[in-house]
């Protein structure tokens, strides 16, 4: 018997076949596949779980700015405000999230997920719910896997790199992980989390990578704060019942081919967008000086 | 599908995969390539890597690696005060020649009696680094596989003898490449293997008459922690 996939359908349908949870059947892939132990699958994934962890840390208490000047020190800010329009919960991934992006920016240790630029979306999330939910690693397991199965889709589906196909490709695809992830975190069912990766990233078509001199800093690390709240926005949606009209696979095929049709120029080069504003180009001119 | 470890992965050292942590094991490679302690380094670097090095830690990513730092170690951060404590000396020269990639570094390594090694190595994306040239011979090291590379003198018979020496040891081989620089003249062998091999098949080839050298190396690191 193979729990091999290709696609989110393919997870699905393995799901409802063995009666199991997706985030089951993505862990029996990987020990089909890599011919590993569960044990040490799991070993593995709570390692990682646990850099998860210290970089949420590591971006809070080290409030210096980058080398560049364009970030750090932000989630801090954003700890020590009390907020007046969000949720405790949304209000904390939006921190975290942050907090991730700043500690990498600043060369501290993190997890790619799926890349470096995109690496607090899903962490920040995981870890705001664990913590205003009360979930243990357990949880946080479900999430690993739920979240590692949606991006393994994506990637060999369509990209997740910046360069190939926009900002899309990489911020989306880590807000899609991050959406399905939270559901496995809450049991949800596999209909809710397929409904939560298509209508989160159904909302994130189109989305440019135009960093300000080359560096993953501006708009870099607030947007991984931005989505990740955008991915609990998508994650509600879909546990209230809410479907996507777009099936989640084909949704990832028009990611895809947005991605292909996007100018070089605002696909991680630097040469459009943002980077090319005034004040942008300003900064860039500065850094090359430095 | 790949492995679940690939897409929430590396573990590294941010901000970049490509100018980072490729950087990293760029620089480890090289490292492994050249055996003898590094006194001095010449850094050339280009294209991407020669605009933003500065803002990325590249810099402090290649010399850490040099240091033989993983790319998921923090110590990378102050690489610059690790090299300076190892008396590494290092100095990095910004090309603005076209390289052969984006993300492209020669590395001019030099030991304490004056040997010199040249290497050059791209940084492709996802942390994932490709060794292209050392000593101005053609070469592709992903660092990702137990790799032997011979340096020898190209004639009848070189090649089947170290494959059929490997073949002896039960050493199963995956990839191979054989390059020249022209007939009857310096040539290299690209070996990429299954398993690891030891070190009395390894002195074996170095043994072999037309065999000037031979280098072997392992896996950069594994690729699931135990």
């Amino acid at each position: 018997m193979s729990y091999l996939y290709d696609t989110l359908a393919d997870l699905a349908h393995l799901s409802d076949t063995h009666n199991l949870p997706m985030w089951e059947i993505v862990i029996r892939a990987e020990m089909e596949a890599s011919g590993q132990s569960r044990e040490a699958i799991e070993k593995e994934a709570l390692r990682r779980i646990q850099i998860f962890k210290d970089s949420v840390v590591n971006g809070i208490e080290d409030r210096k700015r980058t080398v560049s000047g364009m970030s750090g020190g932000q989630a801090h800010v954003l700890l020590e405000h009390t907020p007046r329009l969000m949720s405790p919960t949304a209000y904390k991934a939006l921190t975290y999230a942050i907090a991730v992006n700043e500690a990498n920016a600043k060369m501290f240790r993190v997890v790619a997920c799926p890349t470096a630029g995109s690496c607090g979306v899903m962490p920040g999330t995981m870890c705001a719910v664990a913590e205003e939910l009360k979930l243990d690693d357990e949880a946080m397991l479900r999430g690993f896997f739920m979240g590692a199965g949606i991006g393994n889709v994506i990637t060999n589906q369509a990209c997740v790199a910046g360069a190939v196909g926009g900002c899309q490709a990489e911020v989306g695809s880590a807000a899609a992980m991050a959406a399905g992830a939270v559901v496995a975190m809450l049991e949800g069912t596999t209909k809710q989390a397929i409904n939560a990766v298509a209508l989160c990233l159904k909302n994130v078509l189109g989305l440019v990578c135009d960093p300000v001199g080359g560096l993953v800093e501006v708009p870099c690390v607030k947007r991984n704060g931005i989505y990740a709240v955008h991915a609990l926005s998508a994650a509600e949606m879909a546990m209230a019942g809410l479907i996507s009209q777009i099936p989640v696979d084909e949704v990832i095929e028009a990611m895809d081919r947005i991605g292909r049709a996007l100018p070089s120029t605002l696909r991680e080069t630097s040469e459009g967008g943002l980077a090319t504003t005034e004040t942008g180009r300003r900064i860039a001119k500065q850094l090359a000086e430095m | 599908m790949s492995s679940i470890f690939e897409i929430i992965g590396p573990v590294m050292i941010g901000p970049s995969s490509s100018h980072t942590a490729g950087a990293a094991r760029l620089g480890k490679m090289a490292r492994s390539i050249f055996k003898e302690p590094i006194e001095r380094v010449d850094l050339t670097l280009y294209g991407s890597f020669a605009k933003t090095y500065k803002g990325h830690g590249t810099d402090r990513a290649l010399v850490g690696g040099l240091l033989g730092f993983d790319a998921e170690d923090e110590r990378i951060r102050d690489a610059f005060k690790d090299a300076a404590e190892a008396n590494l000396q290092y100095q990095f020269i910004e090309s603005s020649e076209e390289g052969g990639h984006p993300n492209e570094v020669k590395f001019d390594l030099y030991s304490k009696d004056g040997h010199h090694m040249s290497i050059v190595g791209r940084s492709l994306g996802g942390g994932r680094i490709l060794v292209t040239n050392v000593n101005n011979l053609e070469v592709e090291i992903s660092g990702e596989d137990f790799t032997i590379l011979t340096f020898h003198h190209d004639c009848p018979g070189v090649i089947a003898w170290v494959t059929s020496r490997l073949g002896q040891a039960s050493v199963n081989i995956s990839t191979m490449k054989v390059f020249r620089k022209r007939k009857h003249c310096e040539a290299v062998m690209l070996i990429n293997t299954d398993e690891p091999v030891d070190t009395q098949v390894m002195a074996d080839i170095q043994n072999h008459k037309s065999i000037s050298s031979v280098m072997y190396f392992e896996p950069l690191e594994k690729a699931v922690a135990e």
